[in-house]
């Protein structure tokens, strides 16, 4: 029995879920292999053939996967479906566009989102807006599965000495071809796995005011996240969003301010260790999952925050 | 060239979801149902196109029970053309609509298929790329931004590092992302009007899809509560909780 883990990476480096997907992998059981699809990737592959547990990295180095398009990456898996019982992917956006895309090419249903695996066959996963979580039972001879990270540890990045087998790229349908990307930089960790967050909601105001809740994220090391309604808003990008449709958190600690609670915010963050809530409603939702709730205004309280947080030597 | 969009019917997102004693499933016994909301940006998407000379006919199609003729004229009245309701009790797993739609869609030969990027009950986020994997058609996920030409369409699409932007091959798939648009509401007139246009019935069993689900669902519980914990009078006072008693600064 084996089980194969799609890399996330950038061409350069593997990112953070791709551990947490191995953790998912090696509780299903078996010999755990990686798939590394990049171009100019060795240093990927090398990495990956170290993380701790894994047995073999797939290398296909191939120009045409560079950016990961599903209508390239699903045939790709689909060479590879044989020899595995199970073939997993993070369950953020990289996952969820080719996964459900392979699966369907092998006649193959998805179990999207996992966060408990029962069995080799049965898995838990949260349905609407994690309000229930269900229990199911594939029988597919390779199951087809994404994983939601925040729920499985990061396997160890060294300790593994797997072997590196270049495998040969697959046809390319070309029917996409990728044409850019507006990607915000910030010198700030990953939402995903950052183990602060400080988020702003609705209540900010403005993108301008936004600068209250960087400071404090400044002293704190933490990433920055938003609920929806700011982001449509435009007081930040898109991919600040943490929710049921936008990105699942699970830091040490959430700092909601300015944020109502909403059942599809919650859906991304109720899972944090410790929540903060800063609001000057006291009746908002938000302070039914909150640990610590302060109830104010975000504009008194930000710069306050700042200064007793430089008391404690941040 | 014509839109075909897919218009589920799901518990409304305001209602709070409740897990059944027997743990089966969630109550939906006298429970608001809404279209989904990323299949009414869908929807809106695709009266834009043709409001800009760009789409001719839009067809909505729903697959389900009887009432999903309800979510059907829900499309008509914000400006679909017609309907199509694929009628069925039994439950419908994604890769069994991937199935129905691709059969739906090899008739009716659109240039676009819209659908949700992910439907708020059984939040699957798979139905979109399995229609676009099935016809071997290309298939732009979580669109926030579209061009769409004779030949091909320029889509952006929001990802986790923030947007991308592809050229795909017309006809293909598009699911939408919040971003997308804002859906109209239909006015009175329409909703009217929608009173009279064509939807047309057709089952499984009729174009010959096998729709047995593949995932057993063994049961359905509700997750753990959060218990919620204390109100801090000052800054100060929370500062010095995260610090000493959390632990977490
Ligand atoms: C299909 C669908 C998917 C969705 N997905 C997501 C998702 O992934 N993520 C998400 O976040 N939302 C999502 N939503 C939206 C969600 O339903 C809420 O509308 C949204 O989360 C509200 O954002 P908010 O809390 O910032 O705004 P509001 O609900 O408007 O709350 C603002 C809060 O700020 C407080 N406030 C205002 N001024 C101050 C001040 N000066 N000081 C302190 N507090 C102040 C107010 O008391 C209020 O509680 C989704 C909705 C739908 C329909
Ligand atoms: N029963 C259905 N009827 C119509 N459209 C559906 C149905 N099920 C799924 N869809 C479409 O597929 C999208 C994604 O659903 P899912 O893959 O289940 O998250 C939805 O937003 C709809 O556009």
């Amino acid at each position: 029995m084996a089980v194969l883990v799609v890399a996330e990476h950038d061409n350069a480096e593997l990112k953070e879920a791709t551990f947490n997907t191995v953790t998912a992998a090696t509780e299903i059981g078996g010999d755990v292999h990686i798939l590394v699809a990049g171009t100019g990737c060795r240093s990927v592959a090398d990495a990956a053939a170290g993380v701790a547990g894994v047995s073999k990295v797939l290398f296909a180095d191939d120009a045409a996967y560079e950016h990961h398009l599903a209508e390239i990456m699903a045939p790709l898996l689909v060479s590879l479906t044989g020899n595995y019982d199970a073939i997993l992917a993070p369950a953020d956006t990289f996952g969820k566009d080719f996964m459900p895309r392979a699966a369907a090419l092998l006649d193959v249903a998805q179990i999207s989102d996992i966060q408990e695996v029962v069995s080799s066959d049965t898995f838990v996963r949260p349905v609407y807006a994690g309000n229930a979580l269900a229990t199911v039972r594939s029988e597919d001879a390779t199951k087809f599965i994404t994983v939601r990270t925040t729920a499985f540890a990061a396997a160890e990045a060294s300790g593994g000495r797997a072997v590196v087998e270049e495998i040969a790229a697959a046809e390319n349908p070309g029917i996409s071809t990728y044409v850019g990307s507006d990607v915000s930089r910030n010198e700030r960790p990953e939402l995903t796995s950052a183990r602060v967050i400080v988020s702003g909601g609705r209540g900010m105001q403005s993108g301008d005011n936004f600068y209250l809740i960087e400071n404090v994220a400044d002293k704190l090391g933490a990433a920055v996240g938003a609920s929806r309604a700011a982001v449509d808003a435009g007081f930040v990008p898109n991919d600040y969003q943490v929710g049921q449709t936008g990105k699942i958190v699970a830091p040490e600690l959430y700092v909601a301010v300015g944020i109502s609670g909403a059942i599809q915010h919650l859906a991304g963050m109720k899972d944090s260790k410790v929540i903060v809530a800063i609001n000057k409603d006291e009746e908002a939702p938000i302070f039914q999952v909150a640990d610590f709730g302060l109830v104010a205004d975000l504009f008194d309280v930000l710069p306050e925050l700042e200064k007793e947080l430089e008391k404690i030597g941040l | 060239m014509n839109v075909l969009v897919a218009v589920k019917r799901v518990i409304d997102y305001n209602v709070k979801v409740r897990v059944k004693a027997d743990q089966t499933g969630v109550e939906t016994a006298n429970v608001k149902m809404s279209m989904n909301p990323f299949d009414e940006i869908g929807v809106e998407e695709a009266i834009r196109l043709r409001e800009a000379g760009k789409a001719e006919e839009i067809v909505a199609v729903s697959l389900g029970p009887q009432q999903c003729q309800e979510t059907i004229r829900t499309a008509l009245a914000m400006g679909a053309d017609r309907g199509i309701h694929v009628k069925t009790d039994e439950e419908l797993q994604p890769l069994a609509v991937a199935k129905l739609l691709k059969a739906v869609i090899e008739e009716e030969r659109p240039g676009l298929v819209i659908l949700g990027k992910q439907a708020i009950d059984d939040d699957s986020n798979q139905t979109g790329q399995m229609v676009a994997a099935l016809l071997g058609w290309p298939q732009a996920t979580f669109a926030s931004k579209l061009d769409i030409g004779d030949e091909s369409a320029r889509i952006t699409r929001e990802v986790d590092g923030g947007l991308d932007t592809v050229d795909v091959r017309v006809p293909c798939v598009m699911t939408t992302d919040l971003r997308l648009n804002e859906p109209r509401y239909a006015s009175l007139p329409n909703i009217m009007k929608a009173k009279k246009k064509p939807i047309a019935e057709k089952t499984p069993e009729e174009m010959g899809v096998d729709i047995t689900p593949r995932l057993k669902t063994v049961q359905v519980i509700e997750p753990p509560g959060r218990e919620a914990g204390i109100k801090v009078e000052s800054v100060a006072e929370l500062v010095d909780k995260l610090h000493k008693e959390a632990g977490v600064i």
